[in-house]
């Protein structure tokens, strides 16, 4: 059934980053775990644990895609789903350290001793499991996606306003998770993991598994990313995007496409976290900043919005300039990323893709017919005039 | 326990030891009084006989002679540094100097051979001693020339609640011309007589006397007999206990309102220019926090000037920073306005990721340039301190930001109603294409808007930078708020921007005592929140056709 | 005046926008299978009218019924676009970035909820129908092109036959001739002739020979209200008429 759905939208690019992903999930881990240090091909660790992280950015960065690039829903508080899904997983984490934690209680993580608390609050049980921590790391953004759109979307809140209201919601959360007596470890968050799964998180078996993990999970929802806009309902995304008011008189219940796809995105993202969080070590409060969401907006911008692959690229080259800046040129990199944002806007608004795409089109002509999903694979993203217009008629 | 005992660790403690540091004054005051040393010297030296009690008395007898000249002594005393001189029975003040002592006379003052130790008798005092030499103390300053001086005697047997300090209380009250001072002390004498003995009817008359004045000690001190075992006395003082609850219900009512429109102002300030650039041009500027930011650093630019050629005119800095951060923030919001924002017309979603960009570049900016901690900016001294409306404290600062903020709106509404300029700019933001036929150019009324919102920015740091840490961050914390202001007012609305800041801060206020600071900030954000959702277009919103086109 | 028989029944309707009437008291009725012209000057209220009967903006007061029983002032445009009332905007409104063929198939009657549509698979029939409409109104050649790439005229074209794969019973139609040259406004009014023989149909349109060559009846708004109603000869002898709209 999957394929009947991919088959409009499986172009070329997107069948490579698929293969790409595949691969790098069996070779990464092989060329770690198999290959001895000093061979020239071993892959070291960190890079391992490093590019995981990239890899569950580039998750966050294919949500995001979705609802802004597909619905027109500029989201500047994904961060906010981001870090629940990384929540989720942090508490399972907690829950396992057991009595290895400082002040060896079995069941209440240190943070809880510390401040004297004599029981694990009710919304922490479960979370022992693995499979209700997972489960969780989906439902829980998910369900704030859902309360936050069905609000929002029901009263047409739409463009600027609704990312400026974005923005209030993870701000909120931020100083929600800061306070001590939400239960989350205040200040400090969720750390000093042990296991997952009974895995040492440290161990360079576990990074590899993780990092697989991740590669797999965003490959599994670039397929769904691409079954979804392939479908009618990605068409009526579209039409959202570019001419909501028209969707409507054409008897579409708007509010319940952006629902649909706003809670789908908020999940994958919550999934993204849930990937980070054992790979980085720790889950913090941090990770609510609207800052970070806007970074995740532009890692979409560089690879080019609406093209599902794009922003995937964009989100690994974007991190890696970041790795390298912050290591070897602190002082330069907020110039580079604020350059970025000016320099995507202001001159490449379709992003790499996009740029590629337009490349391609100026060479000699291949006579091949364009399947319409490949419109927004690469070529006219929401042609400004029609934005305009959209936001206009509002 | 003595040790304890002798440190000013309770409030009343630390109070006497404030009346004492005033003593000199009272001292002074009462020179001719002084005179009489010789009817005096007797009662002195009477103070190293006896018993606890034989001492007691003396100090009793010292202060019924009402002479500021026995202060010193007493203090000594209490202080533990009040001797018996072996030799010749006389009492002589000691302070350790080495090995010996150094002597004075306690009453003239006059500095005495030294001795050692060995030749002296330390007078002993207990605690119930100390309280009597304390009550003896605040009885004399009762009647010292100075106000203050008696003001804060009054002050301190209300507070220690010195039954001993009635009578002195009485003679004080009946010589007093200062009705305040008076005032205070009758509030004194009521304090002092519900600890006192004296019959139920004095009792009720001082419970009637607290419950007007009405404040928390009075609560303290009229909820401590509520809770005694005088039962006659109860029915008197849970009636003036509900008063004094209602009076105090008015006044924290009235200081949360003050403190929220304070917060108010605050938030007008931040919100300000955005409702010109957001609210009236319609463009999201992300980067309006560093306008702030870039107005406080200029104040700490130009207070810094002033402090090294100019210190003398130090509190004229604001003056010039003023103007200074309206050009600053002015001149880099027409760059932005030109170099980005205009290639970006009707494309609100990529203005709002330009400016965040340029929001970033300023920060780093800024951070490299002056570093990443805070930078001190003076308070000029027309800023410092504060005054008292019955109860609630205003401090100058914060008065003197609402009273800015205000005028600063003001002057925004009458420009954008009354000068040519202002009559552009609606004509601009209402139909682009007729203004421009009509001759009005209007790429230059753009960036002299952006301009004019981002040199509001720019003098609101200059506010902020008297109450806030000045930091690269200072944007920051400021921008997520404006935001929620002038959405929350209504878009274009200037005077939906005032009520909705000033009603933002009032509610913060008035929920903190209840859910704290945070918690109360995440409600306030809850509620804008789920008001947009209602209201999409804020408080005072535009309807019609205009919007819609 | 009762709804009975009638297709769409307005009484007493008014909307005001801080204290602009744009509709006052606006009363009349559109029979089935009836096509009605709706003329009058800039600010008659002719777009309030179709923004009221969309579901776009609600009345302040009146009755507003369709198919005599059904009380539009309780629903939304998405609720009212599927009881059968189509609507084409002034200003050509397609979907710029999907392809002809596309357009039309979002616009085609089918079943409009989000699961729906994310498994929804096109049928022979759908395609059919999607042929022959493309043919109807002369675009089949440029079935692959992005609707974006249209000229004006075609757009228009797009966008009525959008309107009429959804199969409304009644279609609003804000000035199809806008923009269209002689030979197309002629077609056009072909096109909506032919349409009214099984559709009921109202064209708000500025052009008086679009509007003689439909040859219908004629109701003329002024001020949120109806100032003349009958043939188009006849309300144009029509003093009042001549005063505030004609005679201009």
């Amino acid at each position: 059934m999957m394929v009947r759905f991919l088959a409009g939208g499986l172009t070329g690019t997107r069948l490579a980053m698929l293969a790409l992903l595949l691969a790098a999930a069996v070779l990464v881990p092989v060329l770690n775990l198999a290959l001895p240090t000093d061979h020239p091909l071993h892959v070291p660790t960190y890079a391992v644990t490093l590019m995981g992280k990239y890899l569950t950015y580039a998750l966050l960065a294919l949500a995001l895609d979705l609802v802004w690039g597909y619905c027109g829903i500029l989201s500047l508080g994904h961060a906010a789903f981001f870090a629940l899904g990384g929540y989720a997983m942090g508490m399972y984490l907690m829950r396992q350290i057991g009595t290895r934690g400082v002040y060896g209680d079995p069941v209440l993580p240190d943070f809880m001793v510390f401040l004297n608390w004599k029981e694990l609050p009710w919304y922490w049980s479960g979370f022992d499991a693995f499979p209700f921590a997972i489960v969780m790391a989906l439902a829980v953004p998910g369900l704030l996606a859902f309360v936050f759109g069905w609000f929002a979307f029901r009263s047409r809140v739409t463009g600027v306003y609704l990312s400026i209201i974005t923005q209030a919601m993870t701000y909120a959360l931020l100083l929600a998770f800061f306070r001590n007596d939400m239960g989350f470890g205040g200040n400090n968050g969720l750390t000093d993991f042990k296991d997952i799964l009974g895995y040492s998180v440290q161990s360079d078996a576990t990074r590899a598994g993780l990092f697989a993990a991740s590669a797999l999970a965003l490959a599994a929802s670039l397929v769904l990313a691409i079954a979804i806009t392939g479908s009618k309902l990605g068409k009526v995304l579209i039409a959202v995007r570019d001419a909501e008011s028209r969707t409507r008189f054409l008897g579409y219940r708007v509010e319940h496409y952006k629902l649909f796809v706003w809670t789908v995105s908020a999940m994958m993202a919550g999934l993204a976290g849930a990937l980070y969080v054992p790979q980085v070590g720790i889950i913090n409060p941090g990770e609510f900043a609207p800052a970070n969401s806007i970074e995740a907006v532009i890692w979409v911008a560089v690879g080019g919005r609406g093209t599902l692959v794009g922003p995937i690229i964009g989100a690994v080259l974007v991190n890696f300039a970041k790795s390298w800046f912050t290591a070897a040129l602190p002082e330069i990199w907020l110039f580079a990323l604020g350059t970025l944002f000016v320099a995507v806007t202001l001159f490449l608004p379709k992003g790499i893709l996009g740029l590629a795409a337009s490349l391609r089109a100026r060479l000699p002509k291949r006579k091949d017919k364009t399947s319409p999903a490949d419109v927004s694979a690469g070529a006219p993203i929401a042609p400004a005039p029609a934005l305009a217009r959209n936001q206009a008629a509002e | 326990m003595n040790v304890n005992a002798y440190a000013p660790r309770s409030l009343p403690a630390l109070l006497l030891a404030m009346l004492l540091a005033l003593l000199p004054l009272a001292l002074l005051s009462s020179a001719a009084g002084a005179q009489d040393n010789a009817a005096l010297r007797p009662l002195i030296d009477a103070l190293g006989q006896g018993s606890f009690g034989d001492t007691e008395k003396q100090v009793s007898a010292l202060a019924a002679t009402g002479d500021a000249a026995v202060v010193p002594a007493l203090e000594a005393l209490t202080n533990g540094d009040l001797y018996v001189r072996k030799a010749d029975k006389a009492v002589v003040i000691g302070k350790r100097a080495g090995g010996s002592l150094a002597l004075t006379d306690p009453l003239t003052g006059e500095a005495l051979e030294s001795t050692a130790t060995s030749a002296l008798d330390k007078i002993r005092v207990n605690n119930r001693l100390r309280r009597t030499i304390r009550a003896a103390l605040g009885g004399l300053t009762l009647r010292a020339a100075d106000a203050t001086t008696r003001r804060q005697a009054a002050e301190a047997i209300f507070k220690a609640q010195d039954a001993e300090g009635i009578e002195a209380l009485d003679a004080a009250i009946e010589a007093e011309t200062n009705p305040g001072v008076a005032k205070l002390m009758r509030e004194a004498r009521a304090a002092a007589v519900l600890a006192s003995d004296r019959p139920t009817e004095d009792k009720i008359a001082a419970i009637g006397t607290l419950a007007e004045r009405g404040d928390r000690d009075a609560l303290s001190m009229i909820t401590a007999v509520q809770n005694s075992e005088a039962s006659d006395l109860h029915e008197a003082a849970g009636a003036a206990l509900a008063r004094i609850e209602k009076l105090q219900a008015a006044w924290d009512t009235a200081r949360n309102v003050w403190f929220g429109l304070s917060l108010g102002s605050v938030l007008l300030l931040a919100a300000i220019g955005l409702a010109i650039t957001f609210g009236v041009m319609g463009v999201i500027n992300m980067a309006h926090g560093e306008m702030v930011m870039l107005g406080a650093y200029t104040t700490f630019m130009v207070q810094n000037l002033f402090r090294t050629h100019a210190p003398d005119l130090f509190d004229y800095s604001l003056l010039v920073a003023l103007p200074a951060a309206f050009l600053v923030a002015g001149l880099v919001g027409v760059g932005i306005e030109r170099g980005i924002i205009r290639f970006l017309h009707n494309r609100p979603l990529e203005t709002l990721l330009a400016t965040w960009g340029v929001s970033l570049i300023l920060q780093q900016a800024v951070r490299s340039i002056f570093g990443p901690t805070n930078q001190e900016v003076g308070n000029p001294a027309f800023m410092s301190g504060a005054f008292e409306i019955g109860q609630l404290t205003i401090t100058y600062n914060r008065l003197w930001i609402l009273v800015f903020a205000l005028t600063v709106f003001a002057a925004l509404l009458i420009a954008m109603k009354f000068t040519r300029f202002g009559l552009n700019v609606r004509a601009v933001t209402q139909n682009r294409r007729m203004a421009a036929s009509m001759g009005i150019r209007t790429p230059l009324v753009d960036a002299l808007t952006f301009g004019l919102g981002s040199g509001i920015a720019g003098i609101a740091g200059v506010a902020l930078s008297q109450i806030d840490n000045v930091s690269p961050n200072l944007g920051q914390s400021y921008i997520i708020d404006s935001f929620m202001v002038v959405v929350f007012g209504g878009v274009g609305n200037l005077w939906g921007t005032l009520v909705a800041a000033m009603s933002l801060g009032v509610a913060n206020k008035f929920l903190e005592p209840f859910a704290g600071a945070v918690l109360a900030k995440i409600l306030v954000l809850v509620f804008i929140i789920l008001f947009i959702q209602k209201r999409p277009r804020g408080l005072f919103a535009l309807k019609g056709r205009a919007v819609e086109a | 005046m009762t709804a009975t028989g009638s297709l769409l029944y307005l009484d007493g309707v008014s909307v005001s926008f801080d204290g602009f009437k744009a509709l006052n008291n606006l009363s009349f009725l559109i029979g089935r299978n009836e096509m009605r012209a709706i003329i009058g000057p800039n600010g008659a209220g002719k777009t309030t009218m179709m923004d009221v009967i969309t579901g776009k903006t609600r009345p302040d007061t009146g009755t507003l019924l369709f198919g005599e029983k059904l009380d539009l002032t309780r629903h939304d445009e998405a609720e009212i676009a599927g009881f059968g009332i189509g609507r084409k905007f002034q200003k050509p409104t397609v979907f710029e970035s999907h392809t002809v063929e596309d357009n039309i198939a979002l616009a085609l009657k089918a079943s409009r909820g989000p699961f729906a549509t994310l498994f929804h698979r096109r049928e022979r029939e759908e395609s059919a129908r999607i042929d022959a409409l493309l043919e109807l109104v002369r675009l089949d050649s440029r079935r692959d092109d992005l609707a974006g790439d249209l000229s004006h005229g075609q757009k228009q074209w797009l966008e009525i036959g959008m309107l009429l794969a959804q199969d409304p019973q009644l279609l609003l139609i804000d000035e199809p001739a806008a923009g269209m040259t002689d030979a197309e406004t002629a077609a056009t009014a072909d096109l909506l002739r032919d349409i009214s023989k099984s559709h009921s149909v109202v064209v708000v349109e500025h052009d008086m020979t679009f509007v003689r060559a439909l040859d219908v009846k004629v109701t003329v708004l002024h001020e949120g209200s109806v100032l003349a109603e009958g043939s188009l000869d006849h309300v144009s002898s029509d003093q009042k008429v001549i005063d505030v709209y004609l005679g201009r």
